[in-house]
């Protein structure tokens, strides 16, 4: 069976506002088999949202070769979900249609999206806020309502950008937790991004280390802790502990490398 | 509520009725000032160009008079212009402006919206535009009074032209700004292009249009009036020119009043249409912390 996402050898340049040419990622290689959770992590400004943006379809790779479910990617496919970094709800549609927008734009009747909708508010825990403007919430209502946007559509392939990120630590564990049940319930193969090492292993099946940028694959890792997790007690596990140690060593390298060179520009 | 003061001044958590009481009379208090400031600056000037004028010190004839304006105004209204009942003339003027308005902004809005969408268009017409707006528009005025004639058809005309390129401007440049975030986003979850123009663009581009509204209706006016000088039968320009050729200042300013008065009320109207148009966006007015 093909895996679910594939980059074989991927490069990819940015042109700066300069005029020159910046290398985001370079030789990027991983694959993730069909319902896996993989988890990406890597120093800031490595090249982790510019992986997802390649594998949504949303940026063309400069070198190598995109694939998801065995095809090559050409734009945005209609089995993908994105959870962005920055803040992507529209402000001017009221959480409700905010939400209701992929089943629209997917051809579902208004009626029958706004059902779907009203119960994907309930499940991210904004009954009551349907009305209100994304200005009117705070910022992790924000974020869930993004996350109920995605999730709407039932993607088979998941892209997460620090979706948690702007949570308060108890919203955050309700949250992770919730995240793995749906994800259990569906068949979706999950990219993961986040800076947390220990939310990487609280939730994936495998996780990836990038370099410091440009990003290439430093290591890969399984995680074998049981499913069902829960990922408020699952940190407490000795196994845990052994996996983060191991790659802790591995990510504390590319973290330095990636702090000295900040420091170097911001000296310079 | 006053939940930012009460969890900020805890003395103010024992009483927050009292409190918010003080604050409301606080604001009232400041809102009487203001007024009160605004009448007093008023009175200053119409009271000093009333005095020097009728000591002398400055020239009645070509400064007029504001007791003069008044009653230029009172028989303009109890006794008609000599171009017809003065309402007529007001109603012309405002039929040209808000017909000039309406068609310079629809075509700007489209015209907009589709070079903001396609590059081509954009790159290949960009010279001429900038050509067109670079030169003073309003003599183009002339140009209409000659081959559209003395009628409604040459001034809004020349309002819309006046108009067209401010709305066109503003909508050229909030398609352009539309956040990629968000385009990313509706593309994933699933918009196609047409979507993406209804559902993105224009709803973020519309703030930037509606901002251009406010200047774009005086610009109309401005236009209609323009056109009106350039040779009319009827309307509140035509009025002015009247007064100008009989050396009646008294009667320019009092014409200049009556678009005063038609500009404020246009003003409001676009608010109200403003808000309307972007409900989404945070409002001072209807979002009050009190
Ligand atoms: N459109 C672009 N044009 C030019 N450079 C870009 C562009 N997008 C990203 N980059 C550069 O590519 C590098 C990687 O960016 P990316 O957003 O993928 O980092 P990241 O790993 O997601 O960082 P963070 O953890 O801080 O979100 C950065 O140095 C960034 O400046
Ligand atoms: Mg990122």
């Amino acid at each position: 069976m093909a895996p679910a996402i594939q980059l074989r050898r991927v490069t990819k340049r940015f042109l700066t506002p300069k005029g020159g040419v910046y290398t985001a990622i370079r030789d990027l290689s991983l694959q993730v088999a069909p319902g896996e959770f993989c988890a990406l992590v890597g120093p800031t400004g490595s090249g982790k949202s510019t992986t997802l943006a390649l594998i949504s379809g949303l940026e063309p790779p400069s070198e190598g070769e995109v694939e998801v479910f065995g095809k090559p990617v050409t734009g945005v496919g209609h089995n993908i979900g994105y959870v962005f970094q920055a803040d992507a709800v529209f402000p001017w549609k009221s959480v409700l249609d905010n939400v209701a927008a992929g089943p629209r734009y997917r051809g579902a009747s208004k009626r029958e999206a706004r059902e779907r909708a009203q119960d994907w508010i309930s499940r991210v825990g904004l009954a009551g806020f349907e009305d209100r403007y994304p200005h009117q919430l705070s910022g992790g209502m924000r974020k869930r309502v993004a996350l109920a946007q995605t999730l709407i559509n039932s993607p088979e392939v998941l892209l997460m950008d620090e979706p948690f990120s702007a949570l308060d630590v108890q919203t955050r564990t309700l949250m992770e937790n919730e995240l793995l049940q749906l994800w259990a319930a569906s068949s979706a193969s999950v990219v993961f991004v986040t800076h947390d090492l220990e939310e990487a292993i609280a939730l994936a099946d495998r996780v990836y280390v990038l370099t410091a940028g440009p990003a290439t694959v430093k290591g890969n890792y399984v995680v074998d802790l049981p499913r069902p997790r829960n990922v408020a007690e699952i940190r407490f596990q000795p196994r845990f502990d052994e996996i983060y140690q191991e790659i802790w060593s591995d990510l504390r390298d590319e973290v330095l490398v990636s702090y000295e060179r900040q420091k170097r520009i911001g000296a310079a | 509520m006053s939940v930012r003061s009460a969890s900020a001044l805890p003395e103010a958590a024992a009483a927050p009725e009292r409190a918010g009481g003080r604050r409301a009379l606080a604001a009232r208090r400041r809102r009487l000032m203001v007024n009160g400031l605004r009448l007093l600056v008023l009175v200053v000037w119409i009271g000093s160009w009333e005095l020097t004028t009728r000591i002398g010190l400055v020239d009645k004839f070509f400064f007029g008079m504001p007791s003069g304006i008044v009653q230029r105004l009172w028989t303009w209204i109890t006794e008609g212009t000599a171009l017809g009942p003065l309402w007529e003339q007001v109603l012309v003027t405002m039929e040209e402006t808000v017909l000039g308005f309406l068609v310079g902004s629809v075509l700007g809005i489209i015209l907009g919206i589709a070079l903001g969408r396609n590059r081509l268009l954009a790159d290949v017409l960009s010279p001429y535009i900038k050509a067109a707006n670079s030169i003073p528009r309003v003599v183009l005025g002339a140009l209409f009074a000659i081959s559209l004639g003395l009628d409604l058809k040459s001034k809004v005309a020349t309002a819309s032209i006046l108009v067209f390129f401010v709305v066109f401007f503003n909508a050229f440049q909030g398609v352009r700004e539309v956040d990629r975030n968000l385009v990313a986003n509706a593309r994933i979850l699933g918009a196609d292009g047409r979507r993406l123009t209804t559902e993105v663009i224009i709803p973020s581009a519309l703030s930037w249009i509606a901002a251009s509204l406010h200047i774009s209706f005086g610009l109309a006016l401005v236009g209609a009036v323009v056109g009106e000088l350039f040779g009319a039968t009827e309307g509140v320009g035509e009025l002015i020119y009247n007064a100008k050729n009989n050396f009646d200042a008294n009667g320019v300013f009092a014409g200049m009043a009556l678009l005063a008065v038609v500009a404020l009320v246009a003003e409001s109207l676009i608010t109200a249409l403003e808000s309307r148009l972007i409900k989404w966006r945070p409002n001072p007015v209807t979002d009050v912390a009190i």
